[in-house]
């Protein structure tokens, strides 16, 4: 039987072998249409990108064609590169780098040589393109932007980078991709699936046709149109408001949790991130590291909320019944919470109850009744977990799921915060009393705030902030269309309610009232500091509001952050009632407030850390100021039509 | 004259095959390097095949040498030419050439010799002698060692310039224990392949727990009488240490390159444009095929040079682009229907050592056809080894033409053995 065993490898072996190459020869066909198939060409048809619309239907993003010259290296050959490079305008040098690093990718593949020329670029190179073999064009469609605002909201469109490549095997070189804003968060919608060709080649590379007559080609699929939850009027004005500060607003409907306004500030023209200056321009903003202006401080710019967390502070005091509305604490311009310990208080002082407490901002009143909260229980740690629990119903300390591709958790301290603080433990409320008066370990960002106004204004319910109103044709996420309750329960609130109302009436915004709408708010002002050489520096407070109105059936809750700015009701409070007047009214009768808050500038404050002042010609100026663009060449991008309408 | 009786006695018909996979792999060797020219005469000696066709041309005189050489010279002086052998390996250390990080060569000026092509030969035939000898019993362990000195002496010195090739010698298994070799080395040797490929595909523990599953219930399967919980346990102890030492092997002493290789082929790697290209370029390339290929000097694939290595150890990839699945089948048909005939034929040996001779023959070729086309076709590790009688190169010619007309020649002498 030996002689049997390699007459036996040898024919199962040789099976094996034939099975294969049966498989690879016959069955698959997926090999053939791999790109790295030099017999097979592959042609794509990029759909068009879908519009962005606002909550009232005004068109705010459309598209405009724009030509992309691709190269094949491997099929390049007798260029006159002179006269190339004075087609476009560009130096021998680039061209020499560019098709180096083109080779790199693949020399067989198409790169993008140069991207997003203009119709006049793109008509003058046609004209010449036959002489360059091996660069042919490849038409992309690019944003077109309705608006000089909302450039946070809607994010940019650019070319997928490697690593977006190497992990999406959807983006080859060149392709386009949405980032930051509703291009990201909506980017599968908004951009469709495009279409591929495949068409056979001869080896001598010419084409002969379509690959099994098309058999495996894809039609290309149009991207959806998407409408947002944004007012285009209150956006637009709130970005005016903020010209000249830093800062960011939020804007809630309430009733539904959509977001009518998101702004940052400094912010910039959407339109400078399109065409061949957008790598120049982009690299600009994104070095801008004193203004920041892609960063989205609405989403991202995380504070220690300051006295608007005072309304939390009362809510679950009432929730865990250790005070009612009567509870009587005795301010004397402060309170000595322990031995040798004093909470300053700018209130007027004497008896204070919830009510006064609130629109007289007492920290002395919040104080005692924070530390009642944490003392209900014997260990504090216990009180401190079931203090954050509350709040994280409220939506701190979390992402809330909103449809933006940023944000921050800001911070919800639990034990094991105080835990790490305090290792050894021994903490008691007294240690942690300056959470009372959201100057602890709270931190909030501004949509945090703007939620939290919209669950009080419910009474006690909000549902997750979110910007997209509908897909062309598709319902949007359940998770927006589901209530969140709080654990604080809905008969608490009226009292609060109230002494927020009265923070207008006879509070720290009295000032600042608009004729014929009930508005609730509530001033805040945060400390903050930096190192500055190593030395903590106390910087001048941020100036924080919050409001909701009208008080019965709201229509409107806001959050306004406005960095370096003195105190609540100096600029964030006037920015707030101008913003509230502007959604319910839709017009303005404080022309003199307005008129402050559009002209005012902290220039002059930011100045002070920087040693230098803020002239950065992209940022969004002034109306007072001629808009002045620096690049001549975007100006000659566009169409004569388009720029009658700048 | 000798010479009149050994065309007369000759087989003709493996003589045939070997010409006609001779002049197909040169066929494919032209197209697969005819695009890096734009000089087509066929004679160019800076070009792959004008050189391989002059490498054929000296095949010639050498097959006539083989023949013409005294039938017992190769039993009579089997030793020396081993030894000889050895020595040309070990010469490698001082003189070699290093190409492509592999110090495999020895330098003449614009040609190379690579010695371990001829050891192949060599240690066919020094197994031979060795099993020849009445003496021999593979029954008996000193046998066994000293049998598998013969084969692992080669190997070890082939091992430190080019592990593939040291693999081919372990098909050498098949002659010892068609010669008498106890089946359990055979099966050792199964067990260990299926062993280190879990090893590398599972956890370590995994494959531990479930060999030991296994284990334990040929254990409660056997009859109680066979019952031997010591032996079990030894194995099992055997096979943990196997396992772990493989997955040392594997993170420790192995290269990134060795690593890649394998983890290709478990599927483990996906990046295409590094490591995979290979195997991924030459899969494409066969693939595009398909049932009749796209005829001579036709494949985009092979024109456009994206198979690194197509005219050596992937020369397969230009059969399968431009002869389809039909030529591919009739590569496989030549190759296999060679082998049986030399098995047949060796068989038919009146002589022990020419039978085991034989074998070894049959064996080389098998392993090496084997393993170069399931390489290429992506379902074995990127192990550089030639497909005999095609792909480029002189030594690898030569070589294969020598150990294959010394068994002819031995066939062909048989008459004269009574």
């Amino acid at each position: 039987m030996r002689k049997v065993l390699l007459p036996t490898v040898i024919i199962i072996g040789t099976i094996l072998l034939v099975l294969r190459l049966f498989y690879l020869q016959i069955v698959d066909d997926s090999f053939k249409l791999k790109s790295e198939n030099n017999a097979i060409k592959i042609q794509y048809d990029y759909p068009e990108r879908g519009y962005i619309y606002d909550r009232n239907g005004v068109l705010l993003v459309a598209n405009q064609p724009s030509y992309d010259i691709m190269v094949i290296p491997r099929e390049m050959k007798n260029i006159d590169t002179l006269e190339f490079c004075k087609l476009l305008s560009i130096q021998k040098e680039d061209f020499i780098r560019i098709v180096a690093k083109a080779k790199v990718y693949s020399p067989r593949l198409p790169s993008v040589f140069l991207p997003q020329l203009n119709k006049l670029e793109f008509a003058a190179f046609q004209e010449k393109i036959r002489k360059f073999p091996g660069f042919y064009i490849q038409k992309r469609s690019l944003r077109d932007y309705q608006v000089k605002f909302g450039a946070n909201v809607f994010g940019f469109i650019t070319q997928a980078n490697e690593r977006t490549i190497a992990k999406n095997p959807y983006y080859n070189s060149g392709d386009l991709l949405g980032k930051q804003g509703v291009e990201e968060s909506y980017e599968t919608v908004l951009r469709g699936i495009k279409g591929v060709k495949y068409i056979q080649k001869d080896k001598y590379n010419r084409e002969i046709g379509s690959y099994k007559e098309g058999k495996y080609d894809t039609i290309a699929v149009q991207g959806k149109d998407i409408h947002l939850t944004i007012d285009a009027e209150l956006q637009k004005y709130g970005e005016e408001l903020m010209i000249n500060k830093r800062g960011g607003i939020v804007a809630i409907e309430p009733k539904t949790g959509e977001i009518l306004a998101l702004v940052t500030a400094p912010s910039y023209d959407p339109a400078i991130l399109v065409g061949r200056q957008r790598s120049k321009n982009y690299t600009k903003l994104y070095h801008d590291s004193i203004a920041k202006p892609l960063y989205d401080r609405g989403l991202l710019a995380e504070y220690p909320p300051g006295s608007p967390f005072k309304i939390l502070t009362g809510l679950i005091a009432l929730q865990e019944k250790v005070i009612d509305e009567n509870t009587t604490v005795y301010c004397r311009h402060g309170f000595s919470y322990a031995r040798g310990r004093f909470m300053k208080c700018h209130c007027h002082g004497g008896a204070q109850q919830l009510h006064r407490g609130i629109y007289e901002s007492c920290n002395a009143y919040f104080g005692t009744v924070y530390m009642k909260t944490i003392n209900k229980y014997v260990r504090p740690a216990d009180g401190v977990d079931v203090w954050s629990r509350h709040l994280k119903s409220f939506g701190l300390g979390e992402f809330m799921g909103y449809d933006l591709p940023t944000g921050r958790r800001g911070k919800a301290p639990t034990s094991k915060t105080y835990k790490r603080i305090y290792p050894n433990g021994g903490w008691r409320s007294t240690a942690i009393v300056s959470n009372a008066i959201g100057q602890g370990e709270v931190l909030m960002t501004p949509i945090q705030l703007a939620n939290m106004m919209a669950a009080v204004s419910n009474h006690g319910f909000y549902y997750t902030p979110h910007i997209i109103k509908s897909i062309k044709g598709e319902q949007i996420d359940k998770k927006f269309r589901t209530k969140h309750v709080t654990t604080v329960d809905r008969k608490y609130f009226q009292p609060v309610i109230d002494g927020l109302f009265d923070v207008y009436n006879l509070g720290t915004a009295h000032a600042l009232q608009v004729e014929g709408i009930e508005i609730c708010g509530k001033t805040g002002t945060a400390e903050n500091f930096t190192k500055i050489n190593g030395k903590r520096v106390k910087l001048q407070d941020h100036s924080i509001f919050v409001a909701f109105a009208p008080r019965h059936n709201p229509k409107i809750a806001i959050a306004v952050l406005v960095e370096n700015g003195y105190w609540g009701a100096r600029w964030a409070g006037p920015i707030t009632s101008l913003m509230i007047e502007k959604y319910i009214k839709k017009k303005i009768t404080r022309t003199d407030l307005e008129k402050r808050m559009l002209e005012g500038s902290l220039q002059g404050e930011y100045a002070k850390y920087t040693g230098k002042k803020e002239v950065d010609s992209l940022l969004l100026k002034p109306k007072a100021e001629v808009p002045s663009n620096p690049d001549e060449k975007l100006k000659e991008a566009k169409t004569p039509e388009e720029a009658t309408e700048n | 004259m000798k010479n009149q009786s050994v065309t007369n006695n000759l087989d003709w018909m493996s003589v045939f095959i070997y010409i006609v996979l001779v002049i197909m792999g040169w066929l494919n060797i032209y197209s697969s390097s005819l695009s890096l020219s734009e000089d087509n005469s066929i004679l160019d000696l800076s070009q792959f095949y004008g050189k391989q066709l002059f490498s054929i041309g000296l095949a010639i005189p050498l097959i006539f040498i083989v023949l013409s050489v005294e039938g017992k010279f190769y039993e009579k002086f089997s030793g020396i030419i081993y030894v000889i052998g050895l020595f040309a390996l070990a010469g490698l250390f001082v003189f070699g050439k290093t190409v492509k990080g592999q110090a495999n060569w020895y330098s003449f000026g614009a040609f190379g010799l690579q010695p371990s092509e001829f050891v192949k030969a060599a240690t066919s035939l020094a197994l031979a002698k060795y099993l020849s000898d009445v003496q021999v019993n593979l029954k008996d362990t000193n046998r066994q060692i000293q049998a598998l000195a013969i084969i692992f002496v080669p190997v070890l010195l082939i091992a430190v310039h080019d592990p593939g090739s040291a693999l081919i010698f372990m098909s050498l298994f098949f002659v010892l224990y068609r010669e008498g070799l106890p089946p359990w080395y055979l099966w050792l040797g199964f067990i260990a392949i299926i062993l280190f490929v879990l090893a590398l595909v599972l956890e370590p523990w995994a494959v531990i727990l479930i060999a030991a599953g296994v284990t334990t219930l040929i254990y409660f399967r056997s009859r109680i009488v066979d019952r031997n919980w010591i032996a079990s346990a030894i194995a099992m102890v055997m096979i943990s240490g196997f396992v772990f030492s493989v997955d040392y092997v594997f993170e420790s002493v192995f290269k990134q390159h060795h690593r890649d290789r394998f983890n290709i082929l478990l599927g483990k790697e996906v990046d295409m444009k590094g490591i995979g290209y290979n195997t991924n370029q030459s899969e494409i390339a066969i693939g595009s095929g398909g049932w009749f290929g796209k005829g001579f000097l036709e494949g985009t694939q092979t024109k456009g040079g994206f198979v690194p290595e197509q005219h050596t150890d992937y020369i397969f990839t230009t059969v399968g682009e431009e002869w389809g699945f039909l030529g591919s089948l009739a590569v496989v048909a030549l190759f296999v229907g060679l082998i049986f005939r030399i098995i047949y034929l060796a068989e038919r040996q009146k002589t022990k050592f020419s039978r085991v001779y034989g074998y070894c023959v049959a064996c080389i070729l098998f392993i090496h056809f084997f393993v170069n086309i399931a390489m290429v076709a992506g379902i074995f590790p990127t192990i550089g080894v030639p497909l005999p009688f095609f792909s480029y190169g002189g030594s690898g010619l030569w070589g294969f033409t020598i150990l294959l007309f010394i068994f002819l020649k031995m066939d062909a002498n048989k008459v004269n053995e009574w």
